[in-house]
Order: C-alpha cells, then sequence, then structure tokens
C-alpha cells in the first residue's frame, strides 16, 4: 500500500475540504482495534492486515473479489409472497425487511451469480449476514433453489458462503420448511454430478447450519468462524458449565471432523478453482492471467476477455461489475 | 385427572367440589348428593368442552406438552405387533431420546423410529426429556436406510422441544446429524409417513419429518421456535410467549392451511390425555388411510412426489 497516497494525502485533503470528507474513512477492527484505512480494507476484502480478523463481507463485495475481473451476473431469485403469516412482534415484518432493504441495498439475505474464476465457471450464492442476521426465509429458499437450478443448466460447481443466524422466525414454519426445500435443492446438483461447495462463514448457526450448509462434498471455513446448531449461551444454561476456548469456531470444527479446510478469505478463490476442477476431473487451472478486480478500468479490459467460455451469456439477469 | 394446566383451574374447581360431595355422601349414607354433583359434572363437562373448543395457540403449546398425553412408546406399544427396537448408530452410542425398530402394523412389516420424551422423572432422564443428539438422528439414519434396502414403509412419530443443546452433541455434529437425517428422509424410495403427536420443535422435528404425508394431532403444534425463544429474541421479554404463539402460526389448524400439515388426526374431548386409548385409536386409523394410500406408488414416484412437496411449499394454501 501506498503510505503517500492512502494516509497522507487524504489527511491533507481532510484539512483543505473538511465537509467534503466523509467521516468513514476509517474503521477499526472488531478485533484488535487498529485503525484501518476504507480502501485498504476494501482491498483485503475486510480482513484486518494488522491480526488476520475475518469482518464481515457482503456477498456482492466478496464476489466481485471473485469473480474474473469482477464481473458476474446476477442470478433472478424468484420472489416468495411476502409475510405470508401477517407477522407483527414489535414492528411488523414487512417493515423490518424494508430497513434490511435501505441499510443493505439488497433484496433479501441471499444473492446469486454465475461468472467464471479461473475462467472456470461457478455459481455463487452468498448469505448477508447484515440482512436481519443471513436468516433462511423462503427468499434464501427460493435463491438457492435457483442457485441449483442455474449450476444444473450450466453444467457448473455450485458454492455456497454461509453466514447467518438460522432461518427467519417471522415467516414461522414456512423458514423452517427451508430446511427440507434446500436439501432437495442441493441433492439435486449433487446428483447431477456436479460439486456443492460450502464456505462457511462467521457466523453460521441454528437451522442453516441443520441443513445445506452440513451437507456439501468439500467443507471449507473462514479462520475463526462461529459455525454451530445451538448457541453458546442456550449450551451454557442447559449443561451449567462453561465452554471450552475457541468452542464452535472453524478451528475447533476442523479438529472434530466436521469440516475439511480452514482458509483464509484471501485464498478461498484459488481452493474453489482446485477443488472443483479436480472434482470435475478438468485439466488445472492456468494461473497469474487473470486476477479478481482490482480496479474498475483494469476489471472490465480483463474481462472482455473471458466470454469465451459455453453458456456464460444469453442470461435474462443484469451484468453487474466491480 | 392429577394434571390440570393452568388455564384448567376452574375445571379444577368444579371437577375438585363434586368429587368432595361424593366423598361426603359416603360417609354420610344419609345424604343423597347425586343429583348435584351430576349437574356439577355437567357443568365440568361443558366447561371442557368450551375450554378445548377455543384454545388459543399458547394454550395448545401446554396441552402439546402435557405430560400424561400418549407417547411414542405407547403408540408402538398399542399400535404394532412383534416391535422389535434396534440400537445404536455404530459410531458413538444409542441414544434413547430416539427410539425405534422393525414392526408389524395390521400385518405390514414397517420402521418405526419416534422421540420418546419419558414419562416419570426417571424415564425422563433416561430419555433426555425426548431430546435427541445426533447419535438419535444417526441410529435414524440407519433404520431409514434399512427400510429402504427392504421396501419397508417408515412411519415417525414426532415429539420433541428441539434437538438437545449441549457441548458434545456440538462437538459431534448436531447440525450434520440433523441435515443427513433430514435428506434421508427426502431420498428414501418407500413410503414416508409422519405423525406430530405432540412437540415438534424446530430442526429436531424436521429431521423426521421429511414425509410423503405429514398428519398432525388435533392439538399437536410445529414450529420453527418455542413460542418463549421467539419471545425472548423478538419481544426481549420471555414472557411474550403468548403473542409469539400467536403470531407464530403453529397449530396444526393453521399449518393445514399453510400447506404444511397434510391432515389432522382429531383428539378426544379435553385433548388427548385425558383418553390416550382413543387417541391411539385415531391415530392407528390416521395410519392405515395414510399407508394405504402410498401403497400403490412406485419407489421413482415416492421420492419425486416427496421432493416436489417440499419445493412447492410456500407457494399455495397461504390465504391463513
Amino acid at each position: 500500500m501506498n503510505w503517500i497516497s492512502n494516509y497522507v494525502r487524504p489527511k491533507i485533503n481532510s484539512i483543505f475540504s473538511r465537509r467534503e470528507t466523509p467521516d468513514n474513512l476509517w474503521s477499526k477492527c472488531d478485533s484488535c482495534g487498529t485503525m484501518l484505512f476504507h480502501r485498504e480494507l476494501k482491498d483485503a476484502q475486510n480482513v484486518c492486515p494488522n491480526c488476520d480478523h475475518h469482518m464481515h463481507i457482503s456477498p456482492r463485495e466478496r464476489f466481485k473479489h471473485l469473480f474474473d475481473g469482477g464481473l458476474f451476473t446476477e442470478v433472478e431469485v424468484p420472489k416468495p409472497i411476502v409475510d405470508p403469516l401477517h407477522f407483527r412482534d414489535q414492528k411488523k415484518y414487512p417493515d423490518r425487511v424494508k430497513i434490511a432493504q435501505k441499510s443493505t441495498g439488497e433484496e433479501d439475505a441471499m444473492l446469486v451469480a454465475t461468472g467464471e474464476i479461473q475462467r472456470t465457471p461457478f455459481v455463487l450464492a452468498g448469505q448477508n449476514f447484515k440482512f436481519m442476521g443471513g436468516s433462511m426465509g423462503m427468499f434464501v429458499g427460493n435463491a438457492i433453489v435457483a442457485a441449483a437450478n442455474e449450476a444444473i443448466a450450466r453444467k457448473c460447481p455450485l458454492v455456497i458462503f454461509t453466514a447467518a443466524g438460522g432461518a427467519r422466525m417471522q415467516e414461522g414454519i414456512l423458514s423452517l420448511m427451508q430446511m427440507p426445500r434446500t436439501t432437495v435443492a442441493v441433492d439435486m446438483v449433487k446428483e447431477a454430478g456436479l460439486p456443492f461447495i460450502v464456505v462457511l462463514t462467521h457466523p453460521t448457526t441454528g437451522g442453516v447450519t441443520a441443513s445445506f450448509a452440513m451437507l456439501g462434498d468439500v467443507h471449507l471455513a473462514e479462520p475463526n468462524a462461529l459455525i454451530g446448531f445451538a448457541g453458546a449461551r442456550v449450551i451454557e444454561q442447559t449443561i451449567r458449565e462453561s465452554l471450552p476456548e475457541g468452542f464452535q469456531r472453524a478451528e475447533y470444527l476442523l479438529d472434530h471432523g466436521m469440516i475439511d479446510r480452514v482458509v483464509a478469505r484471501k485464498d478461498i478463490r484459488e481452493e474453489l478453482v482446485t477443488i472443483c476442477r479436480m472434482l470435475m476431473r478438468q485439466s488445472p487451472a492456468i494461473k497469474g492471467d487473470l486476477a479478481a478486480c482490482e480496479d474498475d478500468a483494469t476489471a472490465e479490459t480483463t474481462a472482455t476477455g473471458t466470454d469465451s467460455d459455453k453458456g456464460a451469456d444469453g442470461d435474462s439477469g443484469k451484468d453487474k461489475k466491480g | 385427572m392429577a394434571n390440570y394446566l393452568e388455564f384448567e383451574k376452574p375445571l379444577a374447581e368444579i371437577e375438585g367440589k363434586a368429587e368432595e360431595l361424593r366423598a361426603l355422601a359416603r360417609q354420610n349414607s344419609e345424604m343423597d348428593v347425586e343429583k348435584e354433583a351430576e349437574a356439577l359434572d355437567q357443568k365440568a363437562a361443558d366447561l371442557l368442552a368450551e375450554l378445548y373448543r377455543t384454545l388459543t395457540p399458547w394454550r395448545k403449546c401446554q396441552v402439546a406438552r402435557h405430560p400424561d398425553r400418549p407417547h411414542c412408546k405407547d403408540y408402538i406399544k398399542a399400535l404394532f405387533q412383534e416391535f422389535t427396537p434396534l440400537s445404536g448408530d455404530r459410531n458413538f452410542a444409542d441414544d434413547h431420546a430416539v427410539m425405534g425398530g422393525l414392526a408389524r402394523f395390521n400385518d405390514r412389516p414397517i420402521v418405526v423410529i419416534g422421540h420418546e420424551k419419558g414419562h416419570d422423572t426417571k424415564s425422563r432422564i433416561e430419555r433426555n426429556f425426548g431430546m435427541a443428539r445426533p447419535e438419535g438422528y444417526r441410529k435414524a439414519i440407519r433404520l431409514m436406510d434399512l427400510a429402504d434396502r427392504f421396501g419397508l414403509p417408515i412411519v415417525t412419530l414426532v415429539d420433541t422441544t428441539g434437538a438437545y443443546p449441549g457441548r458434545g452433541a456440538e462437538e459431534r455434529g448436531q447440525s450434520e446429524a440433523i441435515a443427513r437425517s433430514t435428506e434421508k428422509c427426502l431420498n428414501v424410495k418407500v413410503p414416508l409417513v409422519s405423525i406430530i403427536i405432540g412437540e415438534g420443535g424446530s430442526g429436531g422435528a424436521v429431521a423426521f419429518a421429511g414425509a410423503n404425508r405429514l398428519a398432525m394431532l388435533e392439538h399437536a403444534v410445529y414450529s420453527v421456535i418455542s413460542p418463549e425463544g421467539c419471545a425472548s429474541i423478538l419481544w426481549k421479554d420471555a414472557g411474550k410467549m403468548r403473542e409469539a404463539a400467536e403470531a407464530l402460526k403453529l397449530t396444526a389448524q393453521d399449518l393445514e392451511k399453510l400447506g404444511v400439515a397434510d391432515q389432522i388426526i382429531p383428539e378426544p374431548v379435553g385433548g388427548a390425555q385425558r383418553d390416550p386409548d382413543a387417541t391411539i385409536a385415531n391415530v392407528g386409523a390416521a395410519l392405515e388411510e395414510m399407508l394405504t394410500a402410498l401403497d400403490k406408488k412406485t419407489p421413482k414416484e415416492l421420492l419425486q412426489e416427496r421432493r416436489q412437496k417440499f419445493l412447492d411449499i410456500g407457494t399455495k394454501g397461504l390465504a391463513a
């Protein structure tokens, strides 16, 4: 990172034009407290350069880093019926959804996209923890079914990045029914002979863990991600003893045989390609010619070269680029 | 009736009075109280009918959890012949919260699997109050595989607060076990029929309920979270469980409207706990009906119809 451009220049700018400077240029690492410049943090995919703490990243941001040139096509998710139960707690459920839509700029808690990673076609689905805790309701169920169908149609691997507190209570039993429903969806992918890879990110708990998230051909997890069925507080209240350090963390699950690998965010791209190309009995990927997006200008030029593979276009969805 | 629920207190008073009167009459043979006692009986019967006709969702939860309701073990004993329990997950342990095995139902060999809560302190502890650990779900997977291999229909009896939230359960992969059990339900090529006989608690219930046909007892509940849990998260007050129960739409009647439950099995007036035999008989009749309806289906049809049923959930019957 260029110290002058990243640190000194903004500082000088801020002195001269204080009004124009947004105050969110710096953020603090949740774990070590280091002040981090926003661009530096963005380039590092929201991983603290100081302590390697993996912070929240939205699916859209993640996909920009994963797909070649940051280019991907969003897969349209069929809209479910809104608020089937007319659920109301302290707020009306549709109001909660609207607030989440406004703050995230997304329709619901999952984004599905197709594109290429190192010229290997993939369907990626990512859960957005910032959208009502990533909770799985009918939209997320529809998204996974759509992602599965897309992977089958394109004959490419399906990768789901999980992040959720569990099922969306406001949809009651219909959210619970997404457990079997998503199970059917991922089994269709497996039966089509295609890899289904799960990348567990912080946090993944409850009904999401107890369905599609634990049914992958390969389970990867980001470092220190919290992964479990029941919450630690509930367990402590039940068994009336405190839990060991690192309980329900990715490394703990690795030790207990529940996941295959703990992989740093920056390495996930390579891992996915390596694993899926082997599972699909394809030749090794040619490395080094295509990077994830760095900045917008290069992203566009790199991306034009990637459309050669079959079935990459002609989709109804709109192109998104980084 | 030894165990009255909170909302049954007025009923308990009337029944208590009738009982007192009769006890008095027994001591003093000159007293004729029968007429008065009968009037009280009638009053109690009317009140009982009224209470159970108008059960709120939260009261239904209480009825569904009633300790005197017939449990899995009672159904197996009364409805099946030659029940041969099979044990263990072949990996770690045998989970007593889940019972299962081979049995005959009206001569038809089947595999039965269910949650067992226990009926007294000792058996409740032994059964872990019907809260299964990963071993329970893995035992169920084994039994479903067995049924699939030999073409036997599977009957599951669901009655659990939820999967057990414990350290060991987490370490041995509670979520993976539930996910695999759900997956197994959805992939067997034999008829799979589920009956929610009491509480259908979240993932712990789903693991057994990926069925061709799902029936619920009239006062059973099936929910993504307990009303208490939901209240403490969304209302920040566990005391708001009445409101949460209402909002969650967890009763058999609501679930039938939502297209999740295929049918409702009637309970005797005053709930299953007041007449277990009649309840069990109703369940037996419904079971026979459901299995017969699935008899003629090919393995492929059973599998595809079951999957389609779950893919379609949320697209119909949302009038509620």
